[in-house]
């Protein structure tokens, strides 16, 4: 017997018959997949997320135009003194950053302009790479949740996860929108857009930060030192 | 890692001299039992959520062949790669071979108490693998060679002063004493070893059996960095830690942060599921997940079944007056506090560890916090029967037992032995009604004064009252 076996024979030796759930029960709590206790659904979205976002130390600005963006993010950078060069998320990519002063490349790159090596271990390496040197990250997300104040990114070919990760500063852009009120809420969206989670789903709830140095509180451990949520209607 | 139980006196009379780790320990409880307090009342109704959460640790474990199962089989269908180990020896084994395989040179790890229990960074060194601890408490304790002493927070037992020299020494970069900048010199130093790492190495703090994912929460992000950048990782877990669905996980994480660390939610919270696609360009190309039982499996259907539902937030050690005073080293392995005084016996053998059932005053305060409602001081009274039952207590405590239980059976010399003894402390006690030293209980009044009774035995109050 190889050990997989041998584990699993010890539990089904001793497990308490009694106990054991039938095929139906599992079937059942697979397919209907219940929720457990919940917070009471706050009157307002927007002003819940606002306040958890704000608790857990992220940065808000709002606009109703995605025009405005660039330039509410080089006022940002430039009132904190911060390099105002980046990476974007393609789908950002054709946002005027350029008029607004900033110097921010499409992360991945946009095909048509600047074909990347093929897909692998060489297109990984320059990503990585060239990411690394940037400070400002600037993404969309999945959805956002009101209860923790918490964004819900995807990974995926033109969202990928080192954009919110690698910088010192990671900006996200919101449409309200999108906010839903608990991660139940959001995993019922994603069952609902998407046929399974993809490589990874990352909930980003503020800057990094470490308290293990007498229990102190440091922003900015090894993921982004800031975080700036823009909440803008984004047309799909 | 070694087990050192066995030395458990010795090293609490060390501890509680030691002044550096005093201070430290007074820290943990403003930030943790107070951050706790302080978030846990978010929770809309925390019993039901404490209720719910135990039932769905127990329907884990009580069908936790078929989880594990279903785990496997959509981690599989998604591209991870499930290896089985029996022990931690399996589990160094089974990651050796992976690097390898991949021709791994080096490594980058996050925190992972179940690696701890293998060993797995000195066998990575010996099969030529070079790692490197990216929490940033675990790269102080990897620096320092140490061990963990909190399964949170590892490096609790340290001051600034003293990672400070240790910064200054290995880095060779001038001494810092300002946290944030401690911090900010660990990640710059840090950052090319995730960049360059060939293999990821973490823990998890779940599995989803629905979707065949692993779950890690972190703040520092070190979590998502070994898991997203190098070609490869490995997750390595206990067997426990399968849940059903997402639903289910998220009932957990309403209370794993709050009860661990006093937050609403950690920083990051990741599901990783498979491996990259070929049109992404991130995440690792390889993905193996290791189940560790390591004793776990023979805890299934019996009288310590409930201990498995433990999700390591350590509110028990945190709230735990031992633990307090203590601090984790003393326990003499990876789990200290009130988990590891059941977890280390049961699983590394009840009579490596004889005292550790025995440290607790079994007050209650860490089953009152445990957010998936173990029965820790009840677990604890289960181990002492079960060291009664084998003869492991000493023939002092035996004799003291049997002498008290024959008294107690015997209601008038009883009443007549103690109407005698209250009356002999209290003259020991004199005016100052404190006894500095009491024959055969030397071990209790060598720290601290024994108070005296008043003199009178509760019978013959209770008598005295009914005649007023």
């Amino acid at each position: 017997m190889n050990a997989r076996e041998k584990i699993l024979a010890r539990i089904r030796n001793t497990q308490n018959p009694a106990a054991v759930a039938t095929a139906q029960t599992i079937a059942s709590h697979l397919a209907k997949h219940p929720r457990g206790p919940l917070p009471p659904q706050p009157n307002n979205l927007l002003a819940c997320f606002k306040e958890r976002a704000l608790k857990l130390s992220s940065d808000i600005l709002e606009t109703n135009n995605i025009n405005d963006v660039p330039a509410l993010v080089a006022k940002y950078l430039n009132e904190r003194k911060l390099p105002i060069r980046g990476v974007c998320w393609p789908a950002l990519a054709t946002l005027r950053w350029n008029d607004a002063g900033l110097e921010i490349q499409s992360h991945p790159a946009l095909p048509l302009h600047n074909p990347l090596p093929q897909a692998g271990e060489e297109a990984n390496e320059l990503l990585r790479k060239f990411n690394d040197n940037d400070l400002v990250g600037i993404t969309g997300a999945f959805c956002a949740i009101a209860e923790t104040g918490t964004l819900m990114m995807l990974s995926g070919a033109d969202t990928p996860a080192t954009t919110s990760l690698l910088p010192e500063t990671h900006i996200a852009a919101i449409d309200p929108k999108r906010i839903v009120a608990t991660m139940e809420d959001a995993w019922d969206l994603l069952r609902s857009e998407n046929k399974q989670p993809p490589r990874a789903v990352n909930f980003i709830s503020g800057p990094s930060r470490t308290a293990d140095i007498e229990q102190t509180v440091t922003l900015g451990a090894h993921g982004p030192y800031r975080v700036l949520l823009i909440l803008v209607p984004i047309n799909e | 890692m070694q087990n050192t139980s066995l030395q458990f006196k010795k090293q609490v009379t060390i501890k509680l001299a030691d002044v550096r780790l005093q201070d430290a320990l007074s820290r943990l409880q403003s930030r943790f039992v107070g951050g706790r307090a302080a978030v846990i009342s978010e929770i809309h109704d925390l019993e039901e959520t404490r209720i719910a959460a135990a039932a769905i640790r127990d329907h884990a474990l009580n069908n936790l062949d078929y989880w594990l199962q279903h785990f496997e089989q959509q981690a599989t269908a998604r591209g991870a790669i499930v290896h089985w180990a029996e022990t931690g020896d399996d589990v160094n084994r089974i990651v050796t071979e992976i690097a390898a395989l991949h021709n791994v040179k080096t490594a980058a790890k996050s925190k992972s108490m179940v690696s701890e229990e293998c060993g797995l960074n000195d066998a990575l060194e010996e099969a030529g693998v070079a790692v490197m601890e990216t929490d940033l408490g675990e790269y102080i304790l990897q620096l320092a060679h140490e061990a963990p002493s909190h399964i949170v927070a590892p490096v609790v037992h340290k001051n600034k002063e003293e990672i400070a020299d240790l910064f200054a020494e290995k880095h060779h970069t001038p001494r810092k004493t300002d946290i944030a900048e401690l911090c900010r010199e660990a990640r710059e130093i840090l950052r090319p070893a995730f960049l360059n790492a060939d293999m990821g190495i973490s823990g998890a703090n779940f599995l989803i059996a629905e979707t065949g994912s692993a779950l890690i929460v972190t703040n520092e992000g070190n979590g998502r960095l070994v898991t997203t950048l190098p070609r490869v990782h490995v997750a390595i877990t206990g067997i426990e830690k399968v849940v059903p669905t997402l639903e289910d996980v998220t009932t957990l994480l309403r209370l794993l942060p709050r009860s661990a660390t006093g937050q609403s939610i950690t920083n990051y919270v990741s599901v990783l599921t498979g491996t990259k696609k070929p049109e992404d360009h991130d995440g690792p190309e390889h993905f193996h997940i290791i189940l560790l039982d390591n004793g776990r499996s023979s805890l299934i259907g019996g009288d310590m079944q409930e201990m498995l539902r433990c999700i390591r937030c350590g509110a028990c050690m945190n709230h735990c007056p031992v633990y307090q005073n203590i601090g984790g080293h003393a326990y003499g392995w990876v789990y200290p506090g009130p988990m590891g005084s059941i977890l280390t016996p049961v699983l590394g053998g009840i009579e490596n560890s004889p005292d550790l059932p025995n440290a607790s005053t079994l007050c209650g305060a860490c089953a009152v916090v445990c957010p998936v409602k173990i029965p820790l001081p009840d677990l604890l009274r289960k181990l002492r029967e079960k060291q009664m039952q084998l003869g492991m207590k000493s023939r002092q405590e035996t004799f003291m037992l049997k002498a008290w239980a024959w008294l107690a059976l015997h209601p008038r010399l009883y009443a007549k032995a103690t109407a005698i003894g209250v009356r002999m402390l209290k003259l020991i006690g004199g005016n100052k009604k404190l006894i500095h030293t009491l024959p055969g209980a030397g071990g209790w009044t060598d720290g601290r004064d024994f108070p005296a009774p008043a003199g009178k035995t509760f019978r013959e109050l209770y008598q005295q009252g009914k005649h007023k």
